[in-house]
């Protein structure tokens, strides 16, 4: 039998946790979810879909059974100025007769009337498990749509079980690229650019081109927060792709390399330095045709920042010490993440993500603590033990991880797509750190059985209770007053 | 009454997908863990949007499909995905539900566990219950009820000396709905078997260490006994028309079966009690009857601010016919009751429930969406709406109240405790009603009065 390392609970996956410090970096990711493991992640259709969603003005039809759609109706925060097509939920709702006969007739008919009644200006079709089984041709029914009703109507192979969540972000990227390329782009300025793989969560996107804008930078497609199709359209006239995220569309970005020669750039809005740092990068690369954008960009970050770190410092005194973990959909979130809660004062003693690469792993170990737990592909044993191993404070996730973190009684953050509060940006930073600051100081933790236990057996044993720990200033901040002292 | 032929597209359906039900049903059975044979994305689908209503942890397990399993077979993953739930969260039932995919793909789920059981004979095997749920056919609903009825006909299988206990099968009840059941029954001097119960495992206290399968549920040796019940009630009138749970408990075992209505509202809950003066032979106990008096007093107090109210209803069928006789009692006139279930003889069952109480017919529509729902009932100039979250688009849109009620509530706090049933429910409901009445005249108001 072969030996269990001590980190894990299923034998499996013992190759996809690691522990910095202990021995050589090695990572095995990418791959399947164990069965029987409550994997934390989803499935094609869940990638596509989420990539795709935010194009506001363009119709959704997922082709399949009722749930794929039901359960992705107007779940996320992603926000338009305009049209708000995107947040119905249309669905062919694929029955046993379709199954037995086929559905690219009831394909056809829903899109005629749903075309009809929306006018959007592009369709995409998604299709599900089910449809890659019973081999309707989605390709041809979008084709002869696409003539009859004079818009583009796109297929998206996105069936659930050919993949996970990346092999869904890949062809929502190929459904996107066949819209680039066919609009107009004779106004676009030299100095411009695409933002791609942000989804406008509670407004996010307008932070980010705010920012652009004082840079003089003109920004072409939203790709795809806030997203229209004739943005999309006329992408490939941008002088330069900025990429956010692990991924979502960096496929696309490569697409238009090589099609269209557009380059691109990696970003990364969340946190000082990843938002300071990606703004430097562009104003890197137009320098040589608007020199003044260094300086702009420079007046601009000085200017956020110092508006920003004042109110930092206030948080940054009650949170001194606390510690955090992170486990979020890709990994390039978990970077900024890490650095971010640095500015806090905190550290980070669990990290993961559901589609990291070998890379994304390598990189997290080395900028993390030695101690930390890097982990892939969790699931909910593996994570409350970590959370609870750790002690640690805040727990960074999505929806599915809040429940864990709450039953054991640790703070948390949610910031996956559902959130309603915009954490991009210098004045992202703020929220975010206003969002821990909520969690992470609530008195209701000193009620819940582990620190009540925590404490009791303080008590018994004479020393400091645990709650208390990061209350007391830690090393090189005893110069702070310290103001809770006073409500003690 | 009007099936959805009109549209061939479906947006922003009523109805959820099969397989969820299923899994809202075994999370009922205590050391259960609900496992869905198909690829992972519905599993996690599903746990974020239970999650998101009940803010538990609601652990589903997969098979985890992926493209060779599907052109394959998913057997072995089925197998190799049982073993991990049984030795590393220590299942003791495992309730296997499938997914469209395994459906289309025609995997034979009875002869893949007959062969697990066989080929892992010598290990503690969990109790594997197994339901058959195509998410192209019916919805969460039917799937509740088919993993209700696999549970009874899979554990249930000896008859046991009669104990005096009372079955209740409540239906997709909210934990507190259950509780308020359990103390219903014991109030009538019976100890209670619900099932499924999830009062607990989606509904449970802050813990010290994070349980793999959350405490609670109805113990295995509890649902064994059903078969030595004094009898079952099972909550819903549309289960009259289908064989359920309860009906195998009594053709197997001879359990008187009593399915009645979805005790809201004040004659609803007159049933839920006749039945259980029936099955214990006790007589309606003191604090019941004070409940009832105290619904009814309140049903005079505030008549008249209900009165004529154009209401609409919508959401899981049996609820719906539960609330819109409620809302026929309180002299409410319910315009348009609707849900996106097919076949449950909705039209019939609401007509029998409020009787000669309404003064005009409300519409019925099976098969709709919330599309329909609000061409449908714009036309009708609603009041109030009555149902889950999903309604709020309509809400915002007509500026009139949503009553929050049933599942899913995603945009407010604390839907697992709301209590629809029995007199106190109806109370509660009630107050709802007619504070949400008074907010709107108060808040349309150019006066603003502080006495209404």
């Amino acid at each position: 039998m072969a030996e269990t390392s001590p980190l894990t609970v299923f034998e499996e996956r013992q190759d996809q946790i690691h522990c910095t410090g202990d021995g050589p970096f090695e990572m095995a990711c990418n791959r399947d979810s164990l069965a029987g493991a409550v994997s934390q992640r989803a499935c094609v259709f869940c990638g596509s879909r989420v990539v795709l969603y935010p194009i506001a003005d363009a119709l959704h039809l997922v082709h399949g059974p009722i749930g794929c759609a039901a359960y992705t109706w107007d779940i996320r925060g992603s926000l338009s100025s305009g049209p708000e097509l995107h947040r119905l939920s249309f669905s062919t709702d694929l029955r046993e007769r379709d199954v037995i006969f086929g559905g690219e007739k009831k394909l056809a008919a829903a899109l005629d009337e749903l075309i009809d009644r929306h006018h959007p200006n592009a369709a995409f079709v998604y299709s599900t498990c089910i449809v890659g089984i019973i081999g309707d041709d989605l390709e041809a029914v979008c084709r002869t749509m696409t003539e009859k009703k004079g818009i583009p109507v796109i297929p998206v192979l996105s069936e659930g079980f050919k993949g996970n969540k990346r092999a869904g972000y890949l062809a929502a990227c190929k459904a996107m690229n066949r819209l680039v390329g066919t609009g107009d782009v004779t106004d676009i300025s030299p100095v411009s650019v695409n933002i791609l793989g942000d989804f406008n969560l509670a407004g996010e996107i307008w932070i980010i081109r705010n920012y652009f804008e004082r840079m003089g930078v003109q920004v072409v497609a939203n790709i795809t927060g806030d997203g229209r199709v004739a943005d999309i359209r006329r992408a490939h006239g941008a002088a330069l792709n900025v990429v956010q995220c692990s991924g979502a569309t960096l496929d696309l970005a490569k697409m238009m390399r090589e099609e269209h020669g557009v380059p691109f750039v990696r970003a990364a809005y969340l946190g000082i330095e990843d938002m300071a740092d990606s703004l430097y990068r562009i104003a890197d690369f137009f320098k040589g045709i608007d020199p003044g954008i260094v300086d702009r960009t420079r007046a601009l970050v000085r200017e956020e920042v110092s508006a920003l770190l004042p109110r930092l410092a206030e948080m940054r005194r009650d949170l001194e010490g606390k510690k955090a973990a992170i486990y979020v959909g890709g990994a390039f979130k978990a970077f900024s993440l890490i650095k971010a809660f640095r500015h806090l004062g905190m550290t980070v003693a669990v990290v993961g993500s559901q589609t990291g690469t070998e890379e994304d792993y390598a990189e997290l170990a080395q900028v993390t603590d030695p101690g930390t737990i890097i982990i892939d592909d969790a699931n909910p044993l593996e994570l409350s033990r970590f959370v609870k191993e750790k002690d640690v404070d805040v727990f960074v996730g999505g929806v599915k991880e809040r429940p864990i973190a709450y039953k054991l009684g640790v703070g948390f953050c949610d910031h996956n797509h559902e959130r309603k509060i915009a954490l991009e940006g210098f004045e992202g930073m703020y929220n975010f750190a206003r969002e821990v600051h909520a969690s992470a100081m609530s008195p209701v933790w000193r009620f819940v059985p582990r620190r009540e236990a925590q404490n009791r057996a303080a008590a018994k044993g004479g020393t400091a209770p645990a709650d208390a720990g990061s209350d007391a200033p830690a090393p090189g901040e005893a110069n702070i007053p310290n103001d809770k002292e006073a409500v003690a | 009454m009007k099936t959805k032929e009109s549209f061939v597209s479906t947006t922003n359906a009523c109805k959820l997908c099969k397989p969820l039900g299923a899994t809202l049903a075994f999370k009922g059975v205590e050391g259960c863990v609900p496992f869905l044979h198909g690829s992972q994305g519905c599993a996690t689908y599903m746990r974020r949007y239970i999650i998101s209503h009940f803010r538990e942890p609601m652990d589903i397990a997969s098979s985890s499909l992926g493209e060779k399993n599907a052109i394959y077979g998913g057997g072995p993953n089925l197998k190799k995905g049982l073993l991990n739930v049984m030795q590393k969260y220590g299942a003791k039932v495992v309730g296997v539900a499938s997914t469209c995919l395994t459906e289309t793909i025609g995997d034979d789920m009875p002869m893949i566990i007959a062969e697990f059981r066989r080929e892992f004979g010598d290990l503690d095997l969990p109790e594997i219950v197994q339901v058959s749920t195509p998410s192209y056919e019916g919805t969460h609903t039917e799937g509740f009820h088919a993993a209700v009825r696999a549970m009874a006909d899979q554990l249930v299988t000896d008859k046991v000396e009669p104990h005096g206990g009372v079955n209740v099968m409540p239906g997709l009840a909210s934990a507190e709905d259950q509780r308020h059941l359990a103390e219903l029954v014991r109030l009538f001097g019976a100890e209670p078997t619900l099932l499924p119960d999830t009062s607990d495992t989606l509904d449970g206290p802050a813990l010290m260490e994070y349980e793999r399968i959350p405490s609670g549920g109805t113990p295995l040796s509890a649902i064994r006994a059903m078969s030595g019940a004094r009898g079952t009630v099972e909550l819903g009138r549309t289960l009259k028309g289908m064989r359920t749970g309860g009906d195998g408990l009594a053709q197997r075992f001879d359990v008187p079966l009593f399915k009645i209505g979805t005790p809201v509202g004040l004659r609803e809950t007159d049933g839920l009690c006749a039945a259980l003066e029936a099955i214990t032979g006790a007589p309606m106990p003191k604090a019941l009857l004070k409940e009832r008096g105290r619904l009814v007093d309140a049903l005079v107090d505030g008549h008249k601010y209900v009165f004529g109210k154009r209401v609409v209803v919508y959401g899981e069928p049996d609820l719906a016919i539960g609330l819109t006789a409620f809302l026929a009692e309180m002299g409410a006139q319910p315009v348009l009751v609707a849900t996106g279930a097919e076949k449950c003889g909705l039209a019939g069952h609401v007509a029998e429930a409020c009787g000669d109480l309404l003064r005009e017919r409300p519409e019925i529509c099976e098969g709709v969406d919330f599309h329909e729902i609000a061409e449908k009932a714009e036309a009708m100039g609603p009041e109030l709406l009555v149902g889950n979250s999903k309604g709020y688009p309509s809400a915002r849109k007509w500026n009139i109240p949503l009553i929050r009620t049933g599942f899913p509530i995603h945009d407010r706090f604390g839907g697992q405790r709301i209590l629809h049933m029995g007199y106190k429910g109806a109370l509660g409901l009630y107050d709802a009603v007619v504070n949400a009445v008074l907010e709107k005249k108060q808040s349309d108001s150019p006066v603003g009065y502080g006495y209404l």
